[in-house]
């Protein structure tokens, strides 16, 4: 253990639900997008999900919406190590618009894009059983466009540079495929309980 | 654009990871010990700390690395910062830190922090946000947003690269502005609460960018933006309404 001489951390109480390296950012929610934010109205927005799968399919706001609305509560987490606790986001399950399109059984990783078009790569596994949503709503009110509005994806046991914002849509494939910082050197999956923050951790 | 092997996705928009940088996974992964080896005062809020890293494999200009405390009861706190430093082969960097307002890492580097303490880094992290030097490059940055900038500007002056290069960097006032002493004619300070005589006082606007962007080199330029998520998104808007290519535009945001 390399310990910093004078350094004793701010006072804390031991939270089980902090993954470790990670600190509790309260009330703040810091925005880190790489890109300029999209001006994407609800009615220019759509998502599509295809690749292998029996049905590929696209909605538009409406018909999403007319989804059963499934909501998360829960905490969420950022590589750059902050954790944000107890936030409330309300949307559709992942597994409605998975269970429309019929995955090919070969499909076992998939790539999210967004409007602007930046990618992440997840296995599918982490999509499915009532782990992943299409967000819109926070706190009860329509998601900020700078949080990822009108919708965006959201995987909360995952970093959440794997939750894209302005989702655009999700293509299924029979292999891994990095993504946007994925291929910028960070992790394949990045689950933040065993630190998966760059290749090799 | 090169085209992507069979079978690759390609995504909707051109917005994408510049191809010609290459990120180097295996430094991403490794911590190592920076020892802290000289202290220089920027501004009443902003310090600079020199560290020798004797392993540091190198850096682009505006990469960023991960760095790392530990208490004596194991506790750690890890926290990202830009390097301030251009590319030096001599396993130097230098970072920049903002006091910020109990602040558990920057507070123990601007009270308790001397030369000879160490800590762990890993790095250099993400290509995304670099600049090789291979391309006319407008550099927006506000408050201690401009170290990853001033990263680049020091790797323009070190190299005597002649592509074109400007800075625009916001600041409260000149008391304020960070390394302050060490531009050029490539950079233009922006005031926006008090100025020296003679300098108007006003946040960042399109008076400001219109004349760069009219006057932009061939092929046109690269933004780089970088400060807190309030000015980041001001910047950024600013230079789409101002024409500059939305996919263009790299953004380095602070909260």
């Amino acid at each position: 253990m390399n310990v910093t001489r004078g350094f004793t951390g701010r006072p804390r109480v031991h939270n089980p639900g902090l993954p470790p390296g990670q600190y509790d950012a309260g009330d703040d929610w810091p925005v880190l997008s790489a890109e300029v934010t999209p001006d994407l109205a609800p009615a220019d927005w759509s998502f599509r999900v295809d690749g292998l799968v029996a049905a590929p399919r696209t909605w538009d706001w409406d018909e999403a919406h007319a989804l059963p609305e499934s909501a998360y509560e829960g905490d969420i987490h950022c590589v750059t190590s902050w954790s944000k606790f107890g936030v409330r986001f309300g949307g559709v399950s992942l597994d409605a618009f998975l269970e429309a399109v019929r995955p090919d059984p070969a499909a076992t990783h998939a790539v999210a894009y967004s409007h602007t078009g930046y990618t992440t790569n997840l296995p599918l596994a982490d999509l499915t059983g009532g782990r992943a949503w299409i967000a819109w709503e926070y706190d009860g009110k329509p998601l900020a466009a700078e949080h990822g509005g009108p919708a965006r994806l959201l995987v909360p046991h995952l970093y959440f540079w794997k939750s894209a914002k302005w989702v655009a849509g999700l293509r299924l494939l029979d292999h891994d495929e990095p993504g946007f910082w994925e291929q910028n050197g960070y992790h394949a999956r990045g689950n933040p309980w065993e630190e998966q923050r760059y290749s090799g951790d | 654009m090169s085209t992507p092997p069979a079978g690759t996705f390609v995504p909707p928009s051109r917005f994408a990871v510049p191809g010609r940088i290459a990120v180097s996974n295996r430094s991403a992964a490794r911590w190592q010990t920076a020892t802290l080896t000289e202290i220089r005062r920027e501004t009443p809020q902003a310090a600079t700390f020199r560290f020798a890293v004797p392993r540091w494999e190198g850096h682009l200009p505006g990469q960023h690395l991960m760095l790392r405390l530990t208490a004596g009861d194991g506790y750690t706190a890890q926290r990202h910062y830009s390097i301030a430093s251009a590319p030096d082969d001599e396993g130097h960097i230098e970072l920049t830190l903002d006091h910020v307002d109990g602040g558990e890492v920057s507070g123990w580097f601007h009270t308790r922090a001397r030369p000879g303490d160490e800590v762990q880094v890993r790095g250099p992290l993400s290509g995304f946000f670099a600049w090789p030097g291979d391309r006319p490059a407008l550099l927006i940055g506000a408050g201690s947003g401009v170290v990853p900038l001033m990263s680049m500007v020091r790797h323009h002056r070190a190299r005597g690269l002649d592509v074109p290069l400007r800075l625009l960097v916001s600041a409260r006032g000149p008391e304020e502005l960070i390394y302050a002493r060490e531009y050029g004619a490539e950079t233009t300070p922006v005031f926006t609460r008090s100025a020296p005589r003679g300098v108007p006082v006003g946040r960042l606007a399109g008076d400001h960018l219109a004349p760069l962007l009219a006057g932009a080199p061939a092929g046109g330029w690269e933004a780089y933006v970088c400060g807190s998520n309030g000015f980041a998104e001001h910047a950024s808007r600013l230079l789409v309404r101002a024409g500059q290519p939305v996919e263009r535009i790299r953004i380095e945001r602070f909260g």
